[in-house]
Order: structure tokens, then C-alpha cells, then sequence
């Protein structure tokens, strides 16, 4: 669907966002819809609840494009999401992840 | 927190009196279906009067149209899957123009959601989207924390429409209600940064060629006042975007009216100029900007916006300020000396002179910049004015002498044709004191004329000012200029009878055309109580001009010849 845009090849590295949000049915729309509109792909996905399952965090990998900082700024905006932390992309979480995503 | 005995009630009922605690009086929409245990319970209502819209898109403008002249929030119905998907382009409308709505749907039950079930559609799914928030009520009791939470959500920051889909079952099931929930009120953001302030006050101050760019966001914030005084106080030319229109009186000597598009020569020759652009409430959208590398190229930028996500978003400000405008504002007047800017005023004159909005036939009522200064003549400023979307709305923009907030409602950033109608009407219900007239053409009022019956109805008194020119005007246009001179699907090859079909539709109405004198018919018109429809004939080779090609530079405009 995403086809990679010029904006995308030319990212010089990708960025982890961590995001804290109300754990419901629509919160992952909401959230991943705010890059499917903008064919801003999104590289990896992880959720789950967190504490007593009121809250989730989901993990985002993505393209660090010069629309990140617009992007963390709407996912800011959202009503359902309480933080926004953007990290490296060598962030362990999904660093650790990748045996389970061998070819 | 209520000392009365539990309560037994239905979701439904908890429904309504969560809208009558809110302080609701009116709503409106369309029943159906999934959305009658709410309707059944509003019926029982003493404190709400429902109108009847007769297109759930029309209930939809409708409220945009209260929302727009209160500037609280307004509500509109409509049942599942056909109701709700004619809802959605008004929904759409009201969040690119930041208005404050509650739009409520009825859905299938929660046992059949995911079934396709009869009138199922994932209103949730396709509202996400358009809307600033959006829930699905899963319980009857969730009702009591997400009502009031949609009208602090909608009212708060900037403000937007919040949609609640509440499936039948939920509006059906009773709970017993021990206590109620406190309204949901707008919640005020943090204040605006000091030492911001203070860098925006010495950039102004520093300034040789400072403009001062109003948009909307001044006119939601109740901040025009505010924004009149810091343009006095510093002496800034101020330009409005086409939603801060009347913000400051277009008559006010530092007024430069419409930046943009469809600008004035001058406005747009003078942001080329200015030094520093403070933007109060706008979001440089590509209609004001025209292309931005070239906007406003050797300003400095402070943007003050309640919304942290629109600053750097098209242009990187030099100083940004996130806040209520009507807050910083009030912070930031004391900071700025008086400043008489003589020089730059001086320049400005000259562009003005030099550089005059083009006003053809002004002074003829049969032209289309006549007709909108004939129909300003039988009114005061506390008339609304609403339009429709294309070349009449962008004349009346050019022409209509707006003086005051809330005094214009058009569709800006959607740009939808079949808003004026409706949002005339919702205007007229929400201010029945006052006169409504609405600019429409021969497309736009087509999109929308069922709503002609609501008016005739409610006798809701709107003046319709439906300007003729047989063609779907700005696509004629553009054609015109860019396409070659091909007109396709542009002229419409049937017309019908506007003045037989508003009678019909239970509205008075005149033709201007057949008026020996059309002042005389004008002014008759408005002095009767009522909807009516005036229908008057334009030239449609007329264009709206000056024009910023799509993707040039504002200082590039063609027509800007007077
Ligand atoms: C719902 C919708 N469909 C299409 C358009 C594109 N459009 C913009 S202006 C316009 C023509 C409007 O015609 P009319 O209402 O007769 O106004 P005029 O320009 O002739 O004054 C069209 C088709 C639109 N803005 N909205
Ligand atoms: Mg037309």
C-alpha cells in the first residue's frame, strides 16, 4: 500500500517513538491512522498494556523523515494518548525482537 | 453531585438529560432506526426543541451554523449507516474549520456490530479521521463519563467536532443513576511563555514592516477586540484570512481585509514587503500563502496558536507561542510601546492606492459586486452573513463590508458547496433576533435545497441570495484560465425555475431580473419577516479577481488590474 516516497529514501535513519495511551478498542487506529493518511510508513509496530491494563504503550518504528517532528506533534495531540517519547532506533525493544523476524 | 434518590433511566434518557445538565436548548437532525430510543426520549424533553433538518447532511450544517454565531457547542442526530454517512462531510467541514460540535449517531446493536448488519456502517472507522475525537459507547453507564467528555473535548483548545456512535442496545438498557456528572466545560490551556512574550514584544517593536496576520483561531478565542487594540497600539497593517473576516472592520484604516488567493493587489503586494508577519490564530494555509517558499520572504515570524502541532508545521516561526490568542494577547499589549510607524503606513497608502481591490460594476445592482453592495445596503452589521462555496462566496469576501465576529460563516478549509443554506438556517435558530442573508450560486444551492423546507418550517429569516450565472462558476473559471478554454461539465444545460422551486418549497421568493427596480425589490425583500429567496441573474463570463494561480506566488496574481 505505502509506497516509499522520496521523503522516505531519503530518511537518514529511523526513530523509536514510544507512546503512552488509553488501552481501548480504536486507540491503534487512531495513532496509525495519523501515519497511513500521510503515506508516512510505519516500519514496526508492538503493543501491550502496561500496569493495571487502563494504559497501553505502543512502540512505533519509522522512517526519520523531516515530518517526524509534525507527526510526534499530532500523535500529541490525540485525546487518548498521554506521552510521546522518541528514541533511537537501535532501541532494544525492537533490536530484541529480531530473531522472531527472520526471513 | 445530586442529593435526589437513585434514579432509574434508560441510556436514552441518561442521553438527554446529560444534554439538558449541558445546557443544551436545540439540536437537530434526523431520526431513523437505530437512533428512536434517543429520539423517544427527546420527545419527552421540555428543555430541548429538536429541528428537524430534512438531509442528516443538512442537520449537520445546521449546527455548524448555530456553533459558528454562539461559538458554543452545537449538536446535531442522525441514525446508523446512511444517517451517519450523510453526516460525515459536515463533520468533515466543521474539524478543518475548528468548530465546536457533538454530533451524536445511533448503531446497531453491540451483539450485530461486525455482522453487517442492516444499516451497519463502521461510523467509528470513517469518523476517525474528521473528527477530534470520536467514541464508541460500549456500556449505558460509559454514557455518563463520555457525554460530558465529547463537550469539553469539543469546546477545549481548539475546538472540533467529537462524534459519539451509541449503539441501540446501550440507548435501550436502564441502569440506575446515583449521581450526575458534572457538565463537560472547556478547559483552559497553559498560559502562554513569558520570556516568549516578551522576545515577540521586542521583535514588533524592532520592526520596520511588521503585518499582523488574523485567522480564525482570533474569532474562536473571542480575541478580535484584542487584536484590534495590539494593532492600534503598534500602528500594524493587519491582514484576515478568509475565516478571520471580521475580525477587525474591513472599513478600519490599518485593515488590509483578505490576504491570499483571492486577496487584494495591495494585501498581497505588502506581505511581499513586511519585516515581520505576527500570526495570531492562523495556520498558513496554501489559499493564504499561495506558494510558501515565496510568502511573506523577508519576514520574521512569531506565530501564536492554541495549537502546538500547527507551529513549523508550513513555515518555522522565529517565536512561537502556544495559547489561548485571547490570553497572550492580553499579556503581550502591555509589553508593546505605542508606535506610529509613520513610514510603513505611508508605504502601505501608496500600495493602496496604487494597487486597488478590482470592484467592477460596484455600483450597479444587476452586476455580481453591485448586487452583494445592494444587499450590504438594507442591512446593519448585526446581519449574519453566510455564503456558499465558489465565485459568489469568494465577491462577497472581496465586497460585503463585514465589521464584526461571527458576523460571516463560510466554509473555508473544506470549501464545501450545500454549506450556506443550511448553516443560514442554523444561524437564524441560534440568533433569531437578528436578519441571516446567504450568498449562494445556481450549483451550490442544489446541494443542499431540501433544506429550503426547514427554513420555510421554522420560519427561520434567511435571505437567500441565490446569484445565478448558470455555471458552476470557479470550475468555469479555471477552466477558462488554465484548462484552454475547455468548458467541461462546468455549464449547466438545464436550469430550473429557482423562483417556482422556492415556492414550492414553502418559501417566498423574487426574481431581481424582473424588478424594474432591484433596490426597491431588494430592500422589500428584507423588510419582510421570514425565509425568502432572491434570485438574481449574473454574467457568467464575470472571474474573481485578483487570482493566485494554484502553486504561484501570492505577488504573481493575474486579473489584479482595476
Ligand atoms: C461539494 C463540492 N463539490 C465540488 C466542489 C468544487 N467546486 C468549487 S466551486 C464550484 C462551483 C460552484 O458553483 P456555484 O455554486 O454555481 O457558484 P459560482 O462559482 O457559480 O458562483 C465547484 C463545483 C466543491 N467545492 N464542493
Ligand atoms: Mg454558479
Amino acid at each position: 500500500m505505502n509506497a516509499i516516497n522520496r521523503n522516505e529514501n531519503q530518511a537518514l535513519s529511523r526513530a523509536v517513538l514510544e507512546i503512552d495511551v488509553a488501552n481501548h478498542p480504536g486507540v491503534m487506529s487512531h495513532v496509525v491512522g495519523l501515519f497511513s493518511r500521510r503515506a508516512y510508513n510505519v516500519e514496526g509496530i508492538l503493543c501491550l498494556p502496561v500496569g493495571d491494563g487502563r494504559q497501553s504503550r505502543i512502540w512505533l518504528l519509522v522512517n526519520e523523515d523531516q515530518r517526524l517532528p509534525q507527526m510526534i506533534r499530532q500523535v500529541e495531540k490525540l485525546e487518548d494518548v498521554n506521552a510521546v517519547r522518541r528514541h533511537h532506533a537501535d532501541h532494544a525493544v525492537f533490536t530484541d525482537l529480531e530473531a522472531f523476524f527472520q526471513a | 453531585m445530586s442529593e435526589t434518590p437513585n434514579e432509574t433511566l434508560t441510556g436514552a434518557q441518561i442521553t438527554v438529560r446529560l444534554l439538558e445538565r449541558q445546557g443544551v436548548r436545540l439540536v437537530t437532525g434526523y431520526p431513523g432506526g437505530a437512533i428512536l430510543p434517543i429520539y423517544d426520549a427527546l420527545g419527552q424533553s421540555t428543555a430541548i426543541r429538536h429541528v428537524l433538518a430534512r438531509h442528516e447532511q443538512g442537520a449537520g450544517f445546521i449546527a455548524q451554523g448555530m456553533a459558528r454565531v454562539s461559538g458554543e457547542v452545537a449538536v446535531c442526530m442522525a441514525s446508523s449507516g446512511p444517517g451517519a454517512t450523510n453526516l460525515l462531510t459536515a463533520i468533515a467541514d466543521a474539524k478543518l474549520d475548528s468548530i465546536p460540535l457533538v454530533a451524536i449517531t445511533g448503531q446497531v446493536p453491540k451483539a450485530m456490530i461486525g455482522t453487517d448488519a442492516f444499516q451497519e456502517v463502521d461510523t467509528y472507522g470513517l469518523s476517525v479521521p474528521i473528527t477530534k475525537h470520536n467514541f464508541l459507547v460500549s456500556s449505558t453507564e460509559e454514557l455518563l463519563d463520555v457525554i460530558p467528555r465529547a463537550f469539553a473535548i469539543a469546546a477545549s483548545g481548539r475546538p472540533g467536532p467529537v462524534l459519539i456512535d451509541i449503539p441501540k442496545d446501550v440507548q435501550s438498557r436502564t441502569i440506575e443513576v446515583a449521581e450526575w456528572p458534572a457538565p463537560g466545560q472547556r478547559v483552559m490551556p497553559a498560559p502562554a511563555d513569558g520570556m516568549a512574550l516578551a522576545e515577540a514584544a521586542s521583535l514588533i517593536a524592532a520592526a520596520k514592516r511588521p503585518l499582523l496576520y488574523l485567522g480564525g483561531g482570533v474569532i474562536h478565542a473571542g480575541a478580535s477586540e484584542l487584536a484590534l487594540e495590539l494593532a492600534e497600539i503598534s500602528t500594524l497593517p493587519t491582514v484576515m484570512t478568509l475565516m478571520a473576516l471580521g475580525a477587525m472592520p474591513v472599513d478600519h484604516p490599518l485593515s488590509l481585509g483578505m490576504l491570499g488567493m483571492h486577496g487584494a493587489p495591495y494585501t498581497n503586494l505588502a506581505l511581499d514587503e513586511c519585516d515581520l508577519l505576527i500570526a495570531v490564530g492562523a495556520r498558513f494555509d496554501d489559499r493564504a500563502t499561495g506558494k510558501v517558499a515565496a510568502f511573506c520572504p523577508q519576514a520574521k515570524i512569531i506565530h501564536i496558536d492554541i495549537d502546538a502541532a500547527e507551529l513549523d508545521k508550513i513555515k518555522t516561526a522565529h517565536v512561537g507561542i502556544v495559547a489561548d490568542v485571547a490570553e497572550a494577547l492580553t499579556r503581550l499589549l502591555p509589553l508593546l510601546p505605542e508606535n506610529p510607524r509613520a513610514e510603513w503606513n505611508a508605504r502601505i497608502d501608496a500600495l493602496k492606492a496604487a494597487h486597488p481591490q478590482p470592484l467592477p460594476g460596484v455600483n450597479d445592482p444587476r452586476s455580481h459586486f453591485g448586487l452583494i453592495r445592494a444587499v450590504a445596503a438594507c442591512l446593519d452589521d448585526d446581519a449574519i452573513v453566510a455564503t456558499d462555496v465558489g465565485q459568489h462566496q469568494m465577491w462577497a469576501a472581496q465586497a460585503y463590508p463585514l465589521r464584526r465576529p461571527r458576523q460571516w460563516l463560510t466554509s473555508g478549509g473544506l470549501g464545501t458547496m450545500g454549506f450556506g443554506v443550511p448553516a443560514a438556517i442554523g444561524a437564524a435558530l441560534a440568533a433569531p433576533e437578528r436578519t441571516v442573508v446567504c450568498f449562494t450560486g445556481d450549483g451550490s444551492i442544489l446541494m443542499n435545497i431540501q433544506e429550503l423546507v426547514t427554513a420555510a418550517e421554522q420560519r427561520a429569516n434567511v435571505k437567500i441570495v441565490l446569484m445565478n450565472n448558470a455555471v458552476l462558476g470557479l470550475v468555469h473559471q479555471q477552466q477558462t484560465l488554465f484548462y484552454g478554454q475547455r468548458l467541461f461539465a462546468s455549464e449547466f444545460q438545464s436550469m430550473p425555475d429557482f423562483v417556482a422551486a422556492a415556492r414550492a418549497l414553502g418559501i417566498a421568493a423574487v426574481d431581481l431580473d424582473q424588478a424594474a427596480n432591484p433596490c426597491a425589490a431588494l430592500a422589500d425583500a428584507f423588510a419582510r419577516p421570514g425565509p425568502c429567496l432572491i434570485h438574481a441573474g449574473i454574467d457568467a463570463e464575470q472571474k474573481v479577481y485578483p487570482m493566485v494561480p494554484p502553486g504561484a506566488a501570492n505577488r504573481d496574481m493575474i486579473g489584479a488590474q482595476a
